[in-house]
């Protein structure tokens, strides 16, 4: 029993120091990425999502040049963008894609220069890969109130806000008549979304926090009911495959070919991937035509 | 700049713009950004995994980026289209992280994936280049008429008999197509620019169809071109000129269709592909 047990888990993974606050802050920071994502796979924002993300790869690296922590070029990158997107105002929906779709085009020439800039001027290689793709293992420990405490107040935020956010998301009109505020909302959800993404982007990396944001809470809002029970499954749902990832990777130190591990990111985007397509096995499942258009007709339990 | 060691890289920048042009001016009268922008990104994973095997990179690449088309395109029957390319592109981009994980010189291969390497163009290059940017640009041509007609109008696109899921699936896989022979030239962060820069721009510039995809072309070579200019004079990345000469176009575009108050452009562009 006790080999099985060892082939699972390795020897020595909750006594790493590393491990335990890779597993702390992956906790955190899945909790608050699903919860804020299920508002935006409501609000139809996964691709402003995924470009607030890929933005704040151009901070990242900004960071990597100047020789800051990585986090704080995330989270400027991230929240400048979006306050720039939300200046471009909720037009149409094809115009606010195209436009976010230039902005994130010239952000991510940025990036490609401070990159090039900053390999230049610095013998740490690999950094570029840091950036994009996450280094959960090489938190520092100084760095992790910083990231629990962004990480909570994006979530309180979400969670006060919950209720004027899903009026807002499904009918704009409505709640506009109602006298809720819908831009300086927008706004709100927006600078926790920059947050929230911002902090995935660390553990990671910035190219897919778009998985645990999208992943769990588009997996959730398909098998539970109501925006509570869903922000819960998709908070489960995003913790589990946080620790699994985090699980296999330290296992795949010695897995072929190149043993030296298996990327942390890789496992947690199939894990959710994953998640996602059993959903649709699921007996009862709703097979729905969703209107792309969501601002106009688009009920939760549907999304 | 123009010695014969960069005659390759001009014929295979201006191959490439040609084709994001045509591409790009759907994508964005589609609303397709995120899929123009997952799939090139999503088609690196193949291409770190063609160098683990040893393979032709435009294998990889091609096989990705197809993949990637058909799980948007499948994944959309039964969800939220942005959904299911936010889910499909983190899945194929996991798989890479995890192919360059694997290989040994991973660093420099990653980056010029990602971000472009227009100078290393060998001339055996240029030729899958062209003939698969000429393949692209020929079924943009021969689908033009129902293509333009279901991206403007879905509606009334699908009451004349256009199947809007077939013409979402051809599509996205021209664009595939267009993917797998740009990403060794600009990378695949920035194709996207490419093609939604200079469309955007067309597009605000005039309402007819034929007009805006040779207005898109013509900024698109001259980006390309401009930056391949100044790449080559300064060194730095030719990603970074793609992008914020793009955005530039852009800009202006958006500034010269609000100066002259034009609105509705969506509609006075379906009226004239019903005609």
């Amino acid at each position: 029993m006790n080999t099985v047990f060892r082939y699972i888990i390795e020897p020595g993974f909750f006594g790493s120091g590393p491990v335990r606050i890779a597993l702390a802050v992956g906790t955190v920071i899945a909790v608050t990425s699903a919860v804020v994502g299920v508002f935006t796979v409501t609000r139809g924002q996964s691709f402003a999502g995924h470009s607030l993300a890929d933005i704040a790869t151009t901070g990242g690296s900004g960071a990597f040049l100047i020789g800051i922590n990585q986090f704080w070029g995330y989270l400027a990158f991230g929240a400048g963008a979006a306050a720039f997107m939300e200046l471009i105002g909720l037009q149409r929906r094809r115009g606010r894609d195209v436009a976010t779709g230039v902005v994130l085009g010239a952000a991510l020439g940025l990036a490609a220069l401070f990159l090039y800039l900053g390999t230049q001027y610095s013998t740490t290689t690999g950094a570029s890969f840091t950036i994009l793709f996450g280094s959960m293992f090489v938190l520092t420990p100084s760095t992790v109130p910083v990231l629990i405490i962004s990480a909570l107040l994006a979530l309180v935020t979400v969670v006060v806000l919950a209720r004027v956010l899903l009026l807002s998301a499904l009918s704009p009109d409505l709640a506009a008549a109602r006298g809720v505020p819908v831009r300086a909302v927008g706004a709100a959800y927006l600078m926790a979304l920059a947050v929230s993404v911002a902090l995935s982007a660390v553990i990671i990396g910035a190219v897919l926090s778009t998985a645990l944001l999208i992943g769990p809470a588009a997996t959730a809002l398909r098998v539970a009911k109501g925006p509570v029970r869903a922000a819960a499954v998709a908070a489960g749902i995003g913790v589990a495959a946080t620790w699994l990832g985090i699980l296999l990777a330290y296992d795949s130190y010695y897995w072929p070919p190149a043993g030296r591990g298996w990327p942390v990111s890789f496992f947690v985007v199939t894990l959710i991937t994953g998640a996602y397509l059993v959903s649709y096995l699921r007996p009862g499942g709703r097979p729905v035509a969703v209107p792309d258009e969501p601002e106009h007709a688009c009920s939760v339990a549907l999304c | 700049m123009f010695s014969s060691f960069m005659l390759n890289t001009w014929f295979a920048g201006t191959a490439v713009a040609v084709i994001a042009g045509v591409t790009g001016f759907f994508a964005v009268l589609r609303g397709s950004t995120f899929a123009a922008h997952a799939i090139p990104n999503g088609a690196f994973a193949g291409a770190a995994g063609a160098a683990l095997l040893g393979l032709n990179p435009f294998v990889g690449l091609a096989v990705f980026s197809a993949a990637g088309a058909l799980g948007i395109a499948g994944l959309s029957r039964r969800a939220r289209s942005d959904v299911a390319t936010a889910l499909t592109f983190v899945l194929m981009l996991g798989v890479g992280a995890l192919f360059v994980s694997w290989s040994t010189q991973y660093a420099q291969e990653a980056y010029s994936l990602l971000f472009g390497e227009v100078f290393g163009i060998s001339a055996s290059e240029v030729l899958p280049i062209a003939i698969l940017g000429a393949v692209s640009v020929a079924v943009i041509v021969f689908m033009f008429r129902p293509l333009l007609l279901s991206s403007a109008l879905p509606e009334v696109a699908e009451a004349r008999g256009v199947p809007p899921r077939r013409m979402e699936l051809v599509f996205l896989l021209v664009m595939a197509l267009a993917t797998s022979m740009t990403v060794p030239v600009v990378g695949a962060l920035l194709m996207f620019s490419l093609m939604i820069g200079p469309a955007a721009a067309a597009r605000s510039l005039t309402a007819r169809p034929g007009l805006a995809i040779a207005l898109s072309v013509v900024i698109a070579l001259v980006t390309v071109w401009a930056a391949i200019a100044a790449s080559y004079q300064s060194n730095w990345p030719l990603g970074f000129f793609v992008g914020v000469i793009g955005a530039a176009f852009f800009l202006a575009g958006q500034a010269w269709s609000w100066g002259r108050g034009k609105s509705g452009n969506t509609f006075r562009l379906a009226a004239r592909s019903l005609r």
